[in-house]
């Protein structure tokens, strides 16, 4: 049945799928994991770096883009995708500058990057946009925001989320650990990025990349000191809790 | 008139333009700033048609903030410098030119400081020094200049300003 109502992505299947859209969101879940985390103070972005080849250099794979000095994003997906919609939101948050003298906000630049999505589910002869993204940023007003958009061209406003492969298993995590005492500061927020993605990644803190925006402040993409230094603050927080459990039982 | 000056030193550039914003005798505006930052380090100043201004300065300011998001630093004066001529090459000959007179003062972290002149019909030349406006009559001619003080105790040679050669 599926195969007759996959071809053109404006064909709509008798049970109500767009088919199309549908391959694009698998192509999304098998996309390297990006976690976004919202805090009082502080927006967290935190993808797995998939690792590179030995002749590979490892700056040129980013998947971490400032879109403004106020909003970056992370993906999940075709990588080759994400750079068109990168570049076609960069472009339009110079352009709301330039007509309306002010800073996007976070919610019209994933409005803006959703459209674009959605165009492409509805015209002839075009695939639609195999990423998923985080949006997060600062509105000029000072609140945090934490977007996600998916290849149908839905966004919707998150605490925290998770895309790409496993990320079903991370949300979960988020769902049990997004307190307010996890995020009241700007580290404890950072730390809870680097445990939901601990949960998937294999090989630990130097497959993690990430990147803060504080309010006021552009946007700055931690170094692999910094992840291992707090990794290892991680682990150590771990075995004292498992100490305390195990001191509890035997009492 | 319009006035727009521009100085290169050793390691830096200095720059001034007047304030005044006038529509024939009337002063519109006596504290109008003509400078637009294109980058951290790179400022236009831009005189001429009224709107013109405004329109063309802003959009290359955007464009060299493109720039930056895209390619994660920032464009260099010399590049700035050449992007904005061509921009302006570009409209001299389609219905719609802008006629504006431009300076652009940036510093190069390479290269040092830099002043670049660019004018309506889309010329462009670095230089040392350079103005726009009545600053050009002013500038581009300095005589050697004798000076001489007068206080109670009477006149006072003081030593004489001379530009180039003695």
């Amino acid at each position: 049945m599926a195969a007759r109502y996959d071809r053109a992505i404006t064909v709509f299947s008798p049970d109500g799928h767009l088919f199309q859209v549908e391959y694009a969101q698998e192509a999304v879940k098998k996309g390297s994991t990006a976690v976004g985390i919202r805090g009082k103070d502080i927006v967290v972005l935190g993808v797995e770096k998939k690792s590179v080849a030995k002749l590979q250099e490892e700056r040129t794979v980013r998947k971490i883009c400032a879109l403004d000095e106020h909003v970056c994003m992370a993906f999940a997906g075709l990588t080759a995708d994400a750079r068109i919609v990168i570049n076609r939101a960069r472009v339009e948050c110079q352009s709301h500058r330039l007509t309306v003298e002010d800073p996007v906000t976070v919610e019209y630049i994933t409005r803006y990057i959703a459209t674009l999505k959605q165009r492409y589910t509805q015209s002839n002869g075009r695939r639609p946009f195999g990423i998923s993204a985080l949006i997060v940023g600062f509105d000029y007003d000072g609140t945090p925001r934490l977007y996600q958009t998916d290849p149908s061209g839905t966004y919707h406003a998150w605490k925290a989320n998770a895309i790409g492969r496993s990320a079903k298993t991370v949300r979960e995590f988020l769902e049990k650990n997004y307190t307010e005492e996890a995020i009241a500061g700007d580290n404890e927020a950072i730390k809870l990025a680097i445990k939901a993605l601990l949960e998937v990644v294999q090989s630990g803190g130097k497959n993690i990349e990430l990147a803060v925006i504080r309010r006021n402040q552009p946007l700055k993409i931690l170094e692999s000191k910094e992840i291992e230094t707090l990794v290892t603050e991680i682990e150590k927080e771990k075995e004292e809790e498992a100490e305390k459990k195990k001191q509890k039982k035997s009492t | 008139m319009e006035y727009l000056i521009g100085i290169q030193g050793q390691d830096f550039v200095l720059v001034a333009a007047d304030n005044v914003a006038a529509s024939s005798i009337i002063q519109m505006k006596h504290d109008y700033d003509k400078m637009f930052k294109l980058s951290e380090k790179i400022l236009l100043l831009c005189v001429g048609e009224a709107g013109d201004t405004v329109q063309f300065a802003e959009y290359i300011q955007k464009n060299v903030q493109l720039y930056k998001m895209r390619n994660g630093y920032e464009l260099s004066p010399a590049a700035a410098a050449n992007f904005t001529r061509k921009n302006l090459a570009d409209y001299l000959r389609s219905r719609t030119p802008y006629h504006v007179n431009l300076l652009l003062a940036g510093y190069d972290d390479t290269d040092g400081p830099g002043l670049y002149y660019m004018d309506h019909l889309s010329s462009l030349a670095k230089a040392p020094f350079a103005a726009h406006g009545y600053g050009k009559r002013f500038i581009l001619n300095l005589p050697s200049f004798t000076v001489r003080l007068i206080d109670k105790e009477g006149i006072h040679d003081l030593e004489k300003l001379t530009l180039g050669a003695k």
